[in-house]
């Protein structure tokens, strides 16, 4: 199902639509077919206009068995076109879905319309001449629907005839017996007659600022944007992780890219994953370790020895829901407490957040500019929904982006292993190899003026000072707080951050056109906070603060400014509705208009 | 100035840093650091490409003390940083520094892993037998009964052989001695020889918390009846006079100790030392009476690191010069006009 949707939006990109895709798949590898905890979703929204979020509620669902309709049939719009194989409704399959009559025949989708077609069978007739086998055969059907739904939004076949041609090169007839399914599907809806109202649809394409562009996912992007950062820093990756969902997908992304100047290093766990990055920063490479939550749990000792050892470093979170194992192929943004404070000692590092699965790129780059720069760890925090989720990418232009080549020292006259910056504060980077540099770090805290073990008491006040004012002073090397929607004054100011961008931008859009004074404030700078918060927090009668997660930002934000923000929580594993959002706004209008 | 200005000769001066030593007097991690710096410069090691990493106990500030280059990380984890370091820069000679409480428990999982990659490094785990840093708990090498604060009525804790560890971990090379013992330099030196990860126990004396732990096997008296250096290619003899021996029981299939001399034993029925076979290497790390020292074991294998520079060696012939404008644009691209 997650290729059929992958096809879909590569169509639909070719198409020239704007679009955002969401693909919904559950924890189990094979999950048994046919029962509602092992449906796999993939949600796509396009459109001639700019499209920022997969959409709440469907105008189309496809479904291929009753499971798949039981799961996903509340959120079809009424009047929605519900698309179902009727050849998959067999009284077993209806009994594992937990439906004790069948929904085709009692009446209950009487508020869609129905298109209950026997894919199954069409599928089994379009491929018969191809001389698969029965298992084999039955599994066109996808590509059978794939090509119906090309039909109906005037999608071109061409590029999946070629996916299909290229994916199963070495077995022809699977890449024959798909075509077929794909034609099949496509001639069923030229020529069947349809029950009224259902035709082919043209969406014109939108109106996308000139440009080259593909489609990216944000682990894709990630990936990129780090092997990107690293050479602009003129530095090689040494990439460790544990595999682990959703992050895994970064490891294999960067695995193909060893002629970059990666190296990529499977760890026995998410503790030697992350020392090994530490070693490799030690050592003169950028040092990068990507996981989720439960994996950042088991790296925080040593996070926090990159921290005292002051060495760059990169943690990427993929977040997930939590706590512990939770919800694994779920998206959530509950870790920016673990990212900010998850630390024993006073260990203040930078946080950084990704807003798009594009904007994942940059904010890579950005992780790896702060880290080398300030000789400190760095969190970027991006989630499930980015990591899997897919929007066209207007490609970077690779000469805009400035280089921040790292010049390692290699002067002997005074130097100490914690000889530090005026400015950034960031301590001299010497790495093994360079002659007459020889020194020791390491955990015990070390004196300010020899980098020697020191258990002085004001030595130990005063680099942890230091620590703070390093990693503190980033915020003059940030972007100041600016809203990205709206006045810099106002009723409310929503304030997010991570990947609800989309959905709060959309919802701050409808609200304002209905004559609202709200104004929208995007965070990708965690900590420190960008500079000129504060004003922004102050210019607005009131602050709401909506987080997939039960209030984590809205505490940082009350905590450093004294402001009284709210908080609007939403803990399903699933993004935000931007229908809930536009309620949550109104409501918050009137009650201050009360 | 020459093109080739002479190498510098390197002293144990040289390998010293300025640090004062502050383990308790009469550590036996002394005569290690001394061993090391003394031995160093004889290896044609230089300061400047030399690293000692380290975890967390007693024997992890030994990279204070060195003049090269250290870093005195986490409980348990040294082998995994210094693995990273290793794969950022090849080039560097990297010992790590461990003990049988950072080695063997918090960080066994990590020593299991760099010894089966078989990472180009030189790992020395000094054997105490006892948590010393945290005063004097029992520690995964310590004798059942052992009694301390944490096991007032005796330890009831299997013992590891660390040894043993390293064999089934399959390392490639795996060696044993003791703190104060002469040979301890010539270990050094077949573990910085071997390609691969080099596993060296050290039998270590804490005088505080387990003092004479390892007395009789080190005592000018009784040691050369427990001691029983191997030489590879040799018969494995030992004893004040070389009279004793070792003998394969065909009947247990087990090493005995015998005398030559006694109920008809001749030199013809001593086993030869053969470093390459991992049966004999795994009953000599356990015998009865005599503790085997030098190099048990020693079978070259592929380097991890080394493999790891091959592969991305393959990725540039296979793929050819790094492109970022063409990374960006593969697989499907549109043009919006």
């Amino acid at each position: 199902m997650q290729l059929t949707g992958s096809q879909f939006t590569t169509a639909t990109a070719d198409a020239g639509n704007d679009l955002a895709t969401f693909p919904d798949f559950p924890a189990e590898i094979r999950a048994p077919a046919g029962t509602t905890y092992g449906v796999s979703g993939y949600q796509i929204h396009f459109a001639s206009h700019n499209v920022q979020t997969p959409g709440d509620a469907p105008d189309v669902l496809v479904a291929m068995n009753p499971a798949a309709l039981k799961v996903n049939a509340e959120v079809l719009k009424p009047g929605g076109l519900l698309v179902v194989n009727s050849g998959a409704f067999s009284a077993n399959n209806l009994k594992k879905a937990g439906y004790e009559i069948n929904p085709l025949e009692d009446g209950s989708l009487d508020r869609f319309r129905v298109l209950a077609l026997d894919v199954t069978k069409m599928t089994l007739a379009a491929v018969k001449d191809v001389g698969l086998g029965s298992k084999e055969a039955n599994r066109c059907k996808n590509m059978w629907t794939l090509g119906l739904m090309y039909w109906l939004f005037g999608r071109e076949r061409e590029q999946t005839v070629g996916w299909l041609k290229n994916k199963f090169a070495k077995r022809p007839k699977i890449a024959e017996a798909n075509i077929a399914a794909l034609n099949a599907g496509h001639i069923y809806g030229e020529n069947a007659e349809l029950p009224h109202g259902i035709s082919a649809y043209e969406v014109p394409a939108a109106n996308l600022a000139p440009g080259e562009y593909r489609n990216i996912s944000g682990n894709e992007a990630t990936a990129w944007g780090l092997v990107t950062g690293a050479r602009l820093a003129g530095l090689e990756v040494m990439y460790g992780s544990y595999p682990i969902t959703p992050a895994s997908s970064l490891l294999h992304n960067l695995a193909r890219l060893k002629h970059f100047g990666v190296t990529t290093f499977q760890a026995e766990d998410e503790i030697a994953a992350v020392a090994s990055a530490v070693g490799a920063s030690f050592g003169g490479s950028i040092g990068v370790t990507g996981t989720s939550g439960p994996g950042v749990a088991l790296k925080s000792e040593a996070i926090g020895l990159a921290i005292i050892a002051e060495l760059p470093l990169v943690i990427v979170n993929v977040q997930r829901g939590g706590p512990s194992t939770g919800l694994p192929t779920k998206t959530e943004q509950s870790d920016l407490n673990q990212a900010v404070l998850g630390r024993n000692g006073d260990a203040p590092l930078a946080v950084l957040a990704a807003a798009t699965p594009g904007d994942c790129y940059y904010m890579a780059i950005e992780a790896i500019r702060i880290a080398v720069k300030y000789m400190t760890p760095v969190i970027l925090l991006t989630d499930g929904y980015l990591a899997n989720s897919a929007e066209p990418w207007p490609l970077p232009d690779l000469d805009a982006l400035r280089p921040f080549p790292v010049e390692f020292h290699k002067d002997p006259e005074g130097f100490h292993p914690f000889l530090r910056d005026d400015n950034t504060l960031a301590r001299a980077w010497a790495i093994p190899g360079t002659p007459e540099l020889q020194h020791r770090i390491g955990g015990l805290e070390k004196h300010r003026d020899t980098g020697h073990i020191s258990y002085d008491p004001r030595n130990h006040h005063l680099m942890t000072k230091i620590r703070h004012q390093k990693v503190a002073g980033i915020a003059r090397d940030i972007e100041r707080a600016k809203v990205a929607q709206g006045e810099g004054e106002g009723d409310l100011l929503v304030v997010g951050w991570g990947s609800t961008y989309g959905s709060i931008s959309q919802a701050v859009r409808v609200v304002r056109s209905q004559g609202h004074h709200v104004s929208h404030l995007h965070l990708r700078n965690i900590w420190p906070l960008p500079e000129g918060l504060n004003g922004l927090l102050r210019s607005f009668n009131s602050v709401l603060v909506p987080e997939l997660n039960y209030g984590q930002l809205v505490k940082l934000l009350r905590a450093e400014y004294l402001v009284d923000a709210e908080s609007l929580t939403r803990v399903t594993g699933q993004p935000f509705r931007i229908g809930g959002l536009i309620e949550a706004i109104e409501e918050r209008l009137q009650r201050s208009a009360t | 100035m020459s093109p080739n200005p002479p190498k510098k000769e390197y002293t144990r001066k040289d390998f010293t840093s300025d640090q004062e030593v502050r383990w308790c007097p009469g550590c036996g991690d002394y005569a290690i650091l001394a061993a090391m710096q003394r031995t160093l410069p004889s290896l044609g090691s230089t300061p400047e490409n030399t690293v000692f990493i380290s975890g967390i106990g007693c024997s992890s500030r030994f990279p204070y003390y060195m003049n090269t280059y250290g870093f005195h990380t986490i409980h348990g984890r040294a082998p995994a940083i210094a693995t990273g370091l290793k794969l950022a820069n090849p080039e560097l000679d990297v010992w790590v520094v461990t003990g049988d409480g950072d080695g063997l428990s918090i960080g066994g999982n990590h020593l299991l892993h760099v010894l089966r990659r078989n990472i180009d490094l030189q790992i020395m785990l000094f054997n105490n037998q006892i948590y010393g840093l945290t005063k004097g708990q029992y520690s995964p090498t310590s004798q059942v009964g052992k009694v301390t604060p944490s096991s007032p009525l005796g330890s009831i804790d299997q013992p590891i052989v660390p040894a043993r560890f390293a064999l089934g971990a399959r390392a490639t090379f795996v060696a044993r001695a003791f703190d104060t013992s002469k040979k301890l330099p010539d270990a050094l030196r077949a573990a910085r020889e071997h390609k691969g990860a080099s596993f060296i126990e050290i039998l270590q004396n804490c005088p505080v918390f387990n003092d004479g732990i390892f007395d009789l096997i080190t005592d000018r008296k009784t040691g050369p009846s427990c001691q029983l250096w191997l030489e590879n290619g040799q018969p494995m003899k030992f004893g004040a006079n070389g009279e004793k021996g070792l003998r394969l029981s065909p009947q247990t299939l087990s090493l005995e100790v015998v005398t030559i001399g006694e109920d008809g034993i001749t030199e013809e029925d001593i086993v030869v030392h053969d470093e390459t076979n991992a049966s004999l290497a795994w009953m000599l790390t356990d015998l009865p009476e005599v503790v085997a020292l030098g190099v048990i074991y020693r079978q070259p294998g592929p380097v991890y690191d080394q493999s790891v520079q091959a592969q991305r060696e393959l990725a540039e012939v296979r793929f050819g010069e790094p492109d970022l404008h063409a990374l960006l644009r593969q697989g499907h691209t549109w043009t919006v006009s």
